[in-house]
């Protein structure tokens, strides 16, 4: 049978992601956000979730009403500060949200490792503060370091700027930020994409499809910034 | 009167070399991009995954899909790049920049790094790239002004504040001066005109050792 990963709504798209999960959300400012994706999580009422994502809820209008809604109990970040927002703010002074605080790259490299099969490694980031606090320390060729684990999820929501039916992806500038990564970090990944397109360049593809369980078609945020990127229907 | 943060700015950017691959960080930081001398060209990168980043974009030119650190729309420079955010710490821990330019609330004598969080139970702790960029970069400079507000030093014997990254500061870049961070204590090698080292010395409480040219 043909593959197609090719879904036809949101809520197909997110099956399976039930209270309790452990989800990963692309993103870095407005780009990158899955937002049609995330509007179905939070339509279908799941709570008590894990959120990993580099901004805990800022940038997008989706995840914003996710941490309003009281539907995260963790979030795991580099960044949770947000301009033009205060609700990760409100929910954690008022103790009524946990937060794992790891350096943005410490937080990259972590869930690249998870998709990578690594079981962890040292990295001279944190080294001396308090994020590295109770992690194991080692000094290798002198440079002292700490010891970090892979990061996984349940599920990983990312968003692509066009896929196809084999899952494949091209991302947009700086909407590619954790995608990539994040697509291989979980034990199904959804990807939402601004268009699916018959074939897409092999040359150009930045997540091969044998990372993607789903694709599905939200809103479109730019032209094809490359002729290149995928042949029309 | 010292010097005016676009003036710190340019004198930053006389110290990058041409061609540098640098990351510039929120607030003055961001001026050097500005200030780079006539005949020098740098590849500005932005960690959310770009090299090459332009200026910020007009009302026009705005993408969507094209934001910097600060989460400002930007523009594409020729030559601009774009990667994942592993490739892009990759690049910064791989010591592959040559240059970062970041804001400080305390640089210690020994080139200790505070720049992340106070010690204030209100405030929302967010560390973003700064440890990555602290321990990656192959230059770490500091621009700030060198007193708070109230008047504190913010350069110190010790930080107060929770460390960024250990003797990691090469150079730090004031209204009132340019000093050199290490082992043996601070270097002044450059004054504003309206400061000397008695005086700084008294209000910063620090042995500040006169690297200053002798004219």
């Amino acid at each position: 049978m043909a593959i197609n990963k090719v879904v036809e709504s949101a809520e197909q798209a997110i099956s399976g992601i039930d209270d309790g999960a452990t989800l990963m959300v692309s993103g870095f400012g407005p780009p990158g956000q899955p937002e049609a994706v995330l509007e179905a999580v939070l339509a279908k009422g799941v709570t008590d979730l894990t959120i990993i994502n580099n901004n805990a809820g800022a940038g997008g209008v989706a995840i914003s009403r996710l941490f309003a809604a009281k539907r995260v109990r963790k979030v795991v970040c580099s960044f949770p500060k947000a301009i033009g927002s205060t609700i990760f703010d409100e929910l954690y002074l008022a103790g009524e949200i946990e937060l794992e605080l790891v350096p943005q790259g410490t937080l990259a490299e972590r869930i690249r490792a998870a998709g990578a099969g690594i079981t962890g490694f040292f990295t001279p980031t944190g080294y001396g503060t308090e994020l590295a606090e109770g992690k194991e320390v080692r000094v290798i060729d002198g440079v002292p370091s700490v010891f970090e684990r892979p990061l996984f999820a349940d599920f990983a929501l990312v968003r692509g700027h066009r896929g196809d039916r084999y899952g494949n992806l091209v991302f947009r500038k700086t909407g590619r930020n954790f995608g990539p990564i994040m697509a291989a970090a979980a034990e199904v990944t959804i990807a939402e994409v601004g268009g699916v397109l018959p074939q897409l360049d092999p040359e150009v593809i930045a997540t091969p499809g044998i990372y993607v369980d789903r694709v599905v078609v939200g809103a479109d945020t730019g032209a094809d910034t490359l002729p290149a990127t995928g042949t029309e229907a | 009167m010292g010097w005016t943060r676009n003036q710190i700015a340019a004198r930053v950017a006389q110290d990058i070399p041409d061609g540098a691959y640098v990351n510039l960080g929120i607030g003055m930081p961001t001026l050097v991009a500005d200030h780079v001398p006539p005949g020098k060209e740098f590849v500005l990168h932005t960690e959310n995954g770009m090299l090459g980043m332009g200026p910020a974009a007009l009302d026009g030119e705005i993408d969507v899909d094209l934001i910097n650190a600060g989460k400002i729309y930007v523009t594409e420079n020729p030559g601009a790049s774009y990667f994942h955010h592993a490739d892009s710490f990759a690049m910064i821990r791989g010591r592959h920049l040559s240059h970062c330019v970041i804001g400080a609330y305390q640089v210690a004598q020994n080139g200790d790094l505070a720049n992340w969080r106070t010690t204030s139970p209100t405030t929302i702790p967010g560390v973003g790239g700064a440890m990555d960029l602290a321990v990656g970069a192959q230059h770490v400079f500091v621009a700030m002004e060198l007193f708070t507000r109230s008047g504190e030093c913010k350069l110190v014997k010790a930080c107060t504040y929770p460390l960024t990254a250990t003797q990691c500061v090469e150079r730090v870049y004031t209204d009132l001066g340019v000093f050199e961070p290490g082992p043996d204590g601070v270097a002044v090698v450059e004054l504003h005109a309206s400061a000397t080292l008695d005086d700084l010395r008294h209000r910063s409480g620090l042995d500040l050792i006169d690297a200053l040219p002798k004219s």
